[in-house]
């Protein structure tokens, strides 16, 4: 029973890492860039949330403030995109990887003026909702996450497998040139790819702070979910999730099971492994070019 | 503008282009070594820091700007090169000029241990796979306790070579003409590795993997080299971090610091050594121009500053941005086009360091 119960703790939280996995291998999906300010989007979606419906602050209810912080998310999304990435397409991977770590740090910033360094938590009657089926304790919060994540995955599996736009989206990320002469519209396509990004950001923003307490720097949780992207093979929206669930159950088995100190080594010694014996992850999507 | 009338293909990879070239740089050595003479310890110590910020920037310079492989796990070396530094001296007691080039080659092993499984990794991948191992760096220090002091941390004694103090505390400028000297030595190891057949196989597999491999070039053994000599840099970098912040622990070299000296080497200019200099500037002008400005806005104003934890790293994300946008060259870039206007003026365009347009294509196919 102990098992299952650290089974099931493990899914809950390789999900928020498979939401922002997600995050990362949607726009190097549809742009080829990897954003490593994901994860500081995700800690702007939670702490606006937090703000939205505490008591304290506006006090909506969730109903209205969720709506308000996916608006939100989606613009930041779209104003990075606008402002900052356009400027250097086609540069090398590097210089857009490391623009979005300025990003990222200046997000940072931002929400440590805004709200402090101090850890916030959702006021929810969700948080310390549980049921006992036996000995197993299952949170209200972390259903909700399971059930969201898995939806939104294969409604971006759809997406990208069978709408049009969802096509358009990978052709402008293979070739930028060719899909211009196909007609697709890739300014709009990437502006769109960053939208998506920021709404999910803030769905795993939510998710997050429905079952822990968020702070600026809770934004690093981004280097986690960078082990889930590569074991997924950072190109596939499967393989992220996977890859997120795999990062989410070794945790917690580790911390039960080796000895203090080693445990939160881990997920990276996993992401090490990975890229040494499989540099392109499990599910690659690499292929070599001849000369 | 001055023309160089070249009768051999030695002039191409001389040292200095000229005598005047020469003369410049030789002048900037006496000034450096000059500086203790006229300015006070403070000076000379964020002195003595910038050189140790610009061992480090030439560092990841030759993996990123010569070899094209991006790190983001370079604090890693400087936390192997500042304990294997401290370690070589206190447990082994070997003297400090024996231990600083070891704790260097220590720093070159690891890097070549982690370069030469991960070399069928690049770009992206490779910059992940550092991150991890700055993260996991950090743990091990922590976890290897007896060695390293774990939470704690270490203290670095005073450096002596041959009866003479280097202390940080007690002999500022003699450690500063230390660290310069070694600088120096460096700057010079660079610049004659960029004229060797290795040099040219950096740049060789930067510009294109393929090509160079059809030329015959090790891609592997060039790479492991390419991490061996940048992670011996850094190593070194390290060892006199060390001692300059006399005790440190594993927090001090966090993923903060890899991303930190990335950032000083792109603000500064990626692909040469000026830039690992100039980013060094800016990396410890900075925060004294934000205390600077803090006081100047507190007594205009009465907006205190103070209330903005983070403020620094919240200027320095704004600069870096801007130059990724306006400036891909970096300070050093900048520093060519003024040149440029002045010794081509009137007949500068402002065309002539226009990027050209281009597309982005996928690197999955490669």
């Amino acid at each position: 029973m102990e098992i299952l119960q650290l089974i099931f703790s493990g899914l809950s939280s390789g999900c928020i890492y498979g939401l922002i996995a997600l995050g990362f291998v949607l726009i190097y999906k549809a742009t080829e860039a990897v954003n490593f300010a994901q994860g500081d989007m995700m800690m702007i979606g939670s702490l606006s949330i937090i703000s939205l419906t505490s008591s304290t602050a506006l006090g909506l209810s969730f109903i209205v403030a969720i709506p308000l912080m996916l608006i939100l998310m989606a613009l930041i999304g779209f104003l990075i995109e606008k402002i900052f990435i356009t400027h250097i397409t086609g540069e090398s991977q590097i210089a857009i990887a490391i623009l979005t770590i300025a990003i990222g740090f200046g997000l940072r910033f931002i929400a440590g003026v805004i709200w402090g360094y101090d850890p916030q938590t959702l006021e929810s009657a969700l948080i310390g909702t549980y049921y006992n089926f036996g000995e197993l304790v299952i949170s209200i919060s972390e259903v909700l996450v399971i059930v969201t994540t898995i939806a939104l995955t294969l409604l971006l599996y759809y997406f990208f497998a069978k709408t049009k736009i969802g096509v358009a989206m990978v052709a402008v990320s293979q070739n930028q040139l060719a899909a211009y002469y196909m007609g697709i519209p890739v300014k709009k396509m990437q502006s769109l790819t960053w939208i998506i990004a920021g709404l999910l950001a803030g769905v795993a923003g939510f998710l997050y702070s429905a079952k822990s307490s968020v702070d600026p720097i809770t934004g690093l949780l981004g280097i986690k979910a960078f082990a889930a992207a590569v074991i997924g093979g950072f190109g596939s929206l499967p393989g992220a999730l996977v890859g997120g669930l795999v990062v989410g159950l070794v945790e917690p088995f580790a911390v039960r099971f080796l000895p203090v100190g080693y445990s939160h080594l881990m997920p990276y010694i996993i992401l090490v492994m990975v890229l040494i014996f499989r540099p392109h992850g499990i599910f690659s999507q690499t292929y070599s070019k001849k000369v | 503008m001055r023309t160089i009338f070249k009768t051999s293909y030695d002039p191409d990879i001389n040292l200095f282009k000229d005598r005047f070239h020469r003369l410049c740089y030789a002048a900037l050595c006496i000034v450096l070594i000059l500086f203790p003479f006229f300015l006070n310890e403070y000076f000379i110590g964020e002195l003595t820091l910038t050189l140790i910020w610009a061992i480090a920037g030439m560092g990841l310079m030759i993996l990123v700007g010569q070899s094209g492989q991006v790190s983001l796990g370079h604090s890693a070396f400087m936390a192997t090169g500042a304990y294997s530094v401290v370690i070589l001296q206190s447990k082994l007691g070997l003297p400090f000029i024996f231990a600083l080039p070891a704790a260097g080659l220590i720093s070159a092993l690891l890097g070549v241990l982690i370069a030469l499984p991960t070399t069928r990794l690049h770009g992206i991948y490779l910059a992940i796979l550092t991150l991890a191992i700055s993260v996991l760096v950090e743990d091990i220090i922590v976890l290897a306790e007896p060695l390293t002091g774990g939470v704690n941390g270490m203290f670095a004694s005073d450096i002596v070579i041959f009866g003479i103090n280097f202390g940080r505390y007690s002999n500022i400028a003699n450690l500063y003409w230390l660290v310069l000297f070694t600088t120096i030595l460096l700057v010079l190891v660079y610049k004659n590795i960029l004229r060797t057949p290795i040099g040219r196989a950096f740049a060789s597999i930067r510009d294109s993997e393929v090509s160079a491999s059809a030329m015959g070039v090790n891609v592997v053994l060039t790479k492991a080299v390419a991490f061996g000599v940048s992670s011996f840099f850094t190593g070194i970098a390290g060892a006199f971090f060390g001692h300059f912040a006399t005790a440190f622990n594993y927090e001090t070299f966090n993923v903060i610091m890899s991303i930190t000296i990335l950032l000083m080497i792109v603000v500064g200019g990626v692909g040469s050594i000026h830039g690992a200099f100039f980013g060094a500037i800016v990396i410890t002008l900075l925060p004294v121009l934000i205390s600077f400005l803090r006081d100047f806005i507190f007594q205009g104003t009465s907006i205190n500053l103070m209330a903005f934890p983070g403020i620094e790293t919240g200027i320095f994300s704004l600069i870096l941005i801007l130059v990724i946008l306006f400036e891909p060259r970096g300070i050093y870039g900048a520093w060519l086009k003024t040149r440029t206007y002045f010794e081509l003026f009137p007949l500068y365009r402002k065309d002539m360091f226009k990027r050209q347009k281009s597309y982005l294509k996928t690197e999955r196919l490669r």
